[in-house]
């Protein structure tokens, strides 16, 4: 496929004029490019994983031995809270965005997201409310209770202080960003798919991300529901929270848990994505069952929002209700079920070459499995009440949000290394990784469970000696070291391959989807032709590939004409018109820049200069919105 | 019962976590009534599923990639597999399970005992009242039950959020601002069982503990008297505590200190511990906390106090009289 | 253009092209998620309402008169319908009409406004949001309610001056229909609080 015919190479030169921006730092900060914002996205993920992760270092370290003193209580309270918020918040959603924005477009065969600008404002507004959490640690001004900051604790009588403004308004400023990515997203793969691109050749990661992106559209509003009261309460004085004049504490968990638990899958479902774009690659086959697994996933997505009340099962609600959320909470672990199955039966039936991205797949079935089958246990009503909020809970989502979040995204990083820099990653030092952080992983989180059983709560800054917790805590500490030893490995691999890693081919494993069609990296128009597709995996069908090398006799589909892109239907594929893309701009970095202006306005209570960059947020909207060509006709 | 079939297998497999149940630890799995070993058998029986499950998977898992197969890998779609093993089967464990969990929530409904002992537990930023109401007492961070009695707890918060947590007894139940709670336990073997705050509730949720001391009936009717009974002893450190700052928070019943901030103290000085499970009790150490409790317990809310070394001496000794 | 020509069928030639745009699904989703979050508020307010076990309004307040929030809603109603009427007269390339009508649909929710802030007006000397829940959930949704009818003002007014600038015909008329599914939405869920805070505490 290598073979760059005459045709192309000049459809290329064509559309490469129309693709341009600038160099240097005006082209770094007006980048509309999803390929750089992807990118973007990634690194400043990565960067508050790291963060987040030193967090956890630091409390394990607490936690190694009774009555430590490493820390100071309100100190630990705001390192686990910050944990735990920017981990949710800052590393996994944004992290699973940025492989999105970079995939997206490729994976469909197209040139860009539907909204590029809309795209690179988002980051902006990711990249400053990380600002605003993390850069409040150093100031003891952190949110600090909890990421799920629970009434009266966080109301305005028990937290007087800034931390808990710092965490409605650094929330309320961050959904604005995932709500534009979700709304991009979806209409991304509803307008922008390759033509021939019907619902049932779509990859299951472009599947997968959107439930997703429209579990973020619902979900969501609760928590900013939620968020906005408690601003309110706090600032205001209304009394939504507080029960003295008729308010509720139970009503912040409702709204809380109403996103929080989608919120589980919103992270799980695209990093279940990344593993069966892994999976059939190196099974060296189709994934097997692709109907149900797409079924699954969106079954998924609907059946996540009747679940929240297994967070709550020890608040004291009526039974009745217990036992319908408990039902429900067992039947949203028969989708997992089939996916774990698709891609066993995937693997069974195919022949695993074990790369370095494969191992991540396969270490994660078995991590996420085991995160499963306690997940199982929490829907079972009594055995909730009593290992909910201890330790046993903290190892089960570790094991589901580590194990099936964070294994499959170092996957895909080594999986999709070669796309992102043009390098290839040592397939040596990614086996080293792979087992010093499998081993670490398990020796931090497998001992939790007992840590739990053995009643030992969690959020807690310190414990006794004497009753049995020792040796458990002292396993989980040395586990986190070994764990942060794999993370430093899998950093310095890639880090090395970026930057001295022999040169990546366009597709150097065997690749399924569009992606492996462009360059590595890709050009900034991805495609010089958009190709046609005939199949689930068109990089192994002829026609499919053939299409993307056809350039003079598919001018349609070069679209050299302009900042073009291919405008196709929604549930067939068929071509509709070129859509204009709007180019480099200024404008989101202004609108990002103005509205955190305003919410740090809000923050230090000053409400005129929140007015003041509140209307220059919307000066810069109406620029932004201005019809640029006159009416025609 | 097939559940303790399969729990006793599934023991069998966890040598670490058998062991680890005897070390004394208020453990789930070495539970002190009929409600916590309902839920010790249903782990037990869920652990077992979950084992299998695992190992099914994780053999899988590497006998797929174990298997070097010369031939190109194959085409078929794979359905059927996927919908036996990741659908039929797991549906039918799923059923069974929940119907399982269906049946042991009836361990903790109100068993509608009318010979149940009430116990009203009030918690605070961080430590736990504890009213006897029937006996017109109040103490705090300890709960004497009488084994094989049920229990009635009636949980309220006076500040933030709570949850009250007894592994070896009883399941969680929260503490909610504005609501009241109701719970009910039996302790059927005699013994300290010690349970912790289980929801995060500020500074010091990690020093939140407390402690039941479930005996026999004969020993709870002595405790019960003696409890109803205001404090008797006196001397130079009733007088120095009455004019100290200590009777602005903390009440001793039969002298003039009233206050309602902290513990009630008219008979500190029977209980284990101090500080609620931060420092045992013993003469020395409750000398050091009323010197300052700031150094054990940071943020809680007793300030450290100004007293000559002749003042605290006389009212540690006062306190640990209280008995 | 050559590009449409091969594409898409002859007859598509003679307007914009066929199918929904990008623009038109992002604001349909964002509809849905700010309806989500109009529902969430809704949802707090019945919660809050029925773990009152006392009257609703609680005692003190009197229960809502109903003459201004009946003529908010006339006011609201009838711009959607000038907001109709503006769409179709530009896909029949009626550029006055179009501004006439966004014109008379920014009249109407401007009054809407203001007979908003005169009831506020009343309302305060009754009671505010620090009065109890009750007042934290009247003005809190109503006020809420009211800056979107703001921003759907900014919306249409940006319409209309871009409609004056000419940028609106025949086949280039999208931003105007969906602006209306923003200015619709509004309307939609200021019948949806007439509903839960004036009408149902008379029921």
């Amino acid at each position: 496929m290598e073979t760059v015919t005459g045709a192309r190479a000049s459809a290329a030169e064509r559309v490469a004029r129309r693709w341009q921006e600038p160099p240097g730092l005006r082209g770094f900060l007006t980048t509309v490019d999803h390929k750089r914002v992807g990118r973007r996205y990634l690194v400043t993920a990565g960067v508050y994983f790291t963060l987040a992760g030193l967090e956890a270092v630091v409390m394990r370290t607490q936690l190694i031995a009774p009555d430590a003193g490493v820390v100071a209580p309100q100190t630990y309270n705001q390192l686990f809270s910050l944990h735990g918020t920017a981990m949710i918040f800052l590393f996994a959603t944004p992290m699973l965005f940025g492989f999105g924005n970079f995939l997206f477009p490729l994976m469909l065969g197209t040139r860009d997201m539907a909204f590029p600008r809309l795209n690179a404002f988002g980051y902006w507004v990711f990249a400053l409310a990380g600002v605003l959490l993390f850069g409040s640690l150093p100031f003891g001004a952190a949110p600090d209770g909890g990421w799920f900051a629970y009434v009266p604790l966080t109301g305005p009588r028990f937290a007087p202080g800034p931390n808990l403004d710092v965490y409605t308004l650094g929330l309320l400023f961050l959904g604005v960003s995932t709500t534009a990515g979700a709304i991009n997203f979806i209409s991304t793969a509803l307008k922008l798919r390759a033509p021939g691109m019907t619902l049932n050749r779509v990859p299951v990661f472009v599947w997968a991300l959107v439930v997703t992106s429209f579990m973020v559209v619902f979900a969501l509003p609760p928590l900013n529901t939620a968020n906005f009261l408690l601003f309110l309460d706090r600032r205001f004085g209304t009394h939504f929270f507080n029960p003295a004049a008729g308010g509720d504490a139970v009503l912040w968990q409702h709204l809380f848990w109403l996103f929080g638990h989608p919120d589980v899958y919103i992270i799980v479902l695209p990093a279940l994505g990344i593993v069966s774009s892994i999976v059939p690659v190196f099974a060296r086959r189709p994934i097997a069952a692709y109907s149900l697994i797409v079924l699954a996933t969106v079954a998924t997505g609907v059946i996540s929002f009747g679940v929240w009340v297994h967070h709550m099962f020890a608040v004291g609600l009526p039974q009745l209700s217990l036992t319908f959320f408990s039902a429900a909470s067992i039947v949203v672990s028969i989708p997992a079920g089939i996916q774990v199955f698709s891609w066993l039966a995937t693997m069974l039936m195919g022949r695993v070459v074990l790369k370095t991205p494969m191992l991540w797949a396969a270490g994660f079935i078995v991590v996420f499995t085991m995160g499963g089958v306690t997940g199982v246990m929490f829907a079972v009503v009594p055995f909730d009440q009593q290992v909910t909020d201890s330790y046993f809970v903290v190892a089960h989502f570790h094991y589901v949000l580590f194990g099936g979040a964070v294994f499959p995204i170092i996957g895909g990083l080594f999986h999709w290394w070669p796309k992102l820099t043009g390098t290839m990653t040592s397939e040596r030092a990614g086996r080293w990784a792979f087992w010093l952080t499998f081993a670490g992983f398990n020796l931090t989180f497998l001992p939790m469970h007992v840590s739990g059983l053995l009643g030992m709560p969690r959020r807690v800054y310190t414990f006794p000696s004497g009753i049995g917790w020792e040796p458990w805590a002292m396993a989980a500490t040395i586990g986190a070291y070994l764990l942060t030893a794999g993370l430093l490995v899998v950093l310095g691999t890639l880090w090395y391959a970026h930057r001295r890693g022999p040169v990546a081919p366009a597709d150097p494993w065997g690749g399924e989807t569009l992606e492996w069609a462009a360059a590595s990296p890709p050009k900034p128009y991805n495609f010089a032709v958009i190709p046609t597709v005939h199949s689930l995996h068109p990089m192994w069908d002829e026609r499919s590939r053939a299409s993307l090398a056809e350039g003079a006799t598919s001018e349609a589909r070069v679209l050299a004409d302009g900042h073009l892109v291919l405008r196709t239907s929604e549930l067939d594929g068929e071509p509709e018109g070129p859509l204009e893309m709007p180019e480099h701009s200024w404008l989101p970095l202004a609108g990002a820049g103005s509205l955190f202006l305003a919410v740090a306005a809000l923050l230090f209570d000053r409400p005129g200069f929140a007015v003041a960059f509140g209307v220059a947020t919307a000066l810069v909207l109406i620029r932004w919105l201005w019809p640029r060509e006159a009416a025609r006709a | 019962m097939a559940a303790t079939k399969i729990g006793r297998t599934a023991a069998a497999c966890a040598p670490l976590l058998a062991a680890s149940c005897s070390a004394g630890a208020p453990s789930a799995l070495s539970p002190g009534g009929p409600g916590a070993a309902r839920v010790a058998g249903l782990w037990w029986l869920l652990f077992g599923i979950a084992v299998v499950v695992c190992v099914v998977v994780t053999v899988l898992v590497l006998w797929a990639v174990a298997r070097r197969r010369d031939a190109t890998a194959g085409t078929a779609s794979g359905r059927r597999f996927v919908v036996v093993w990741g659908l039929a089967v797991p549906a039918v464990i799923l059923t069974f399970t929940y119907l399982t969990g269906l049946d042991a929530m009836r361990a903790f409904e109100d068993p509608r005992d009318p010979k149940a002992l009430t116990v009203e537990v009030t918690g605070h930023q961080w430590w736990w009242e504890v009213r006897y109401p029937a006996s017109h007492f109040t103490t705090a961070n300890e709960i004497h039950v009488p084994v094989g009695r049920t229990v009635h707890v009636r949980l309220r918060t006076a500040d933030v959020n709570h949850s009250f947590w007894v592994p070896q007894l009883t399941v969680k139940t929260d503490l909610v601002a504005g609501r009241v709670n109701d719970m009910w336990f039996t302790a059927n073997r005699p013994g300290l069982f010690r349970g912790q705050c289980a929801e995060y509730c500020g500074t010091q949720h990690g020093r939140m503990a407390l402690h039941i001391v479930a005996e026999p009936d004969a020993a709870f009717t002595a405790w019960l008297a003696r409890q109803s009974r205001p404090a008797t002893a006196a001397g130079e450190g009733r007088q120095v505590f009455e004019a100290a700052s200590c009777a602005s928070c903390h009440t001793v019943a039969g002298t003039s200190a009233a206050g309602k901030q902290g513990p009630d103290l008219t008979h500190v000085g029977g209980r284990r511990f101090l500080g609620a499970g931060t420092l045992h009790n013993t003469p020395a150490d409750l000398a050091a906390w009323i010197a300052n409790a700031q150094a054990y317990k940071p943020g809680n809310r007793m300030p450290p106090q100004p007293l000559a070394p002749e003042q605290l001496r006389v009212i540690t000794a006062y306190l640990d009289s209280l008995e | 253009m050559t590009t449409i020509d091969e594409i898409t069928e002859p007859e598509a030639l003679s307007s914009a092209p066929k199918g929904r745009t990008p623009s038109w699904w992002g604001m349909v989703l964002f509809v849905a998620t700010e309806a989500t979050l109009f529902a969430c508020l809704l949802a707090s307010y019945f919660y809050l309402r029925f773990l009152t076990s006392a009257e609703w309004p609680p005692p003190g307040i009197k229960k809502p008169e109903l003459a201004k929030p009946l003529a908010m809603t006339g006011l609201l109603l009838t711009s959607s319908v000038w907001m109709v009427w503006a769409d179709w007269a530009i896909r029949h390339d009626r550029r006055w009409l179009l501004r006439g009508m966004l014109a008379l649909t920014m009249l109407f929710g401007a009054a809407f406004l203001g007979v908003q802030i005169s009831e506020y007006a009343t309302k305060l000397s009754e009671f505010t949001w620090t009065t109890n829940t009750y007042g934290s959930l009247f003005y809190v949704i109503t006020g809420f309610h009211g800056t979107h009818v703001f921003t759907g003002l900014l919306m249409v007014g940006f319409t209309l001056v871009a409609a004056l600038a000419g940028k609106f015909g025949r086949t280039h008329h999208e931003r105007v229909r969906i602006v209306s599914f923003y200015w619709h939405f509004v309307d939609g869920v200021w019948l949806a609080i007439l509903f839960s805070l004036y009408l149902s505490p008379r029921l």
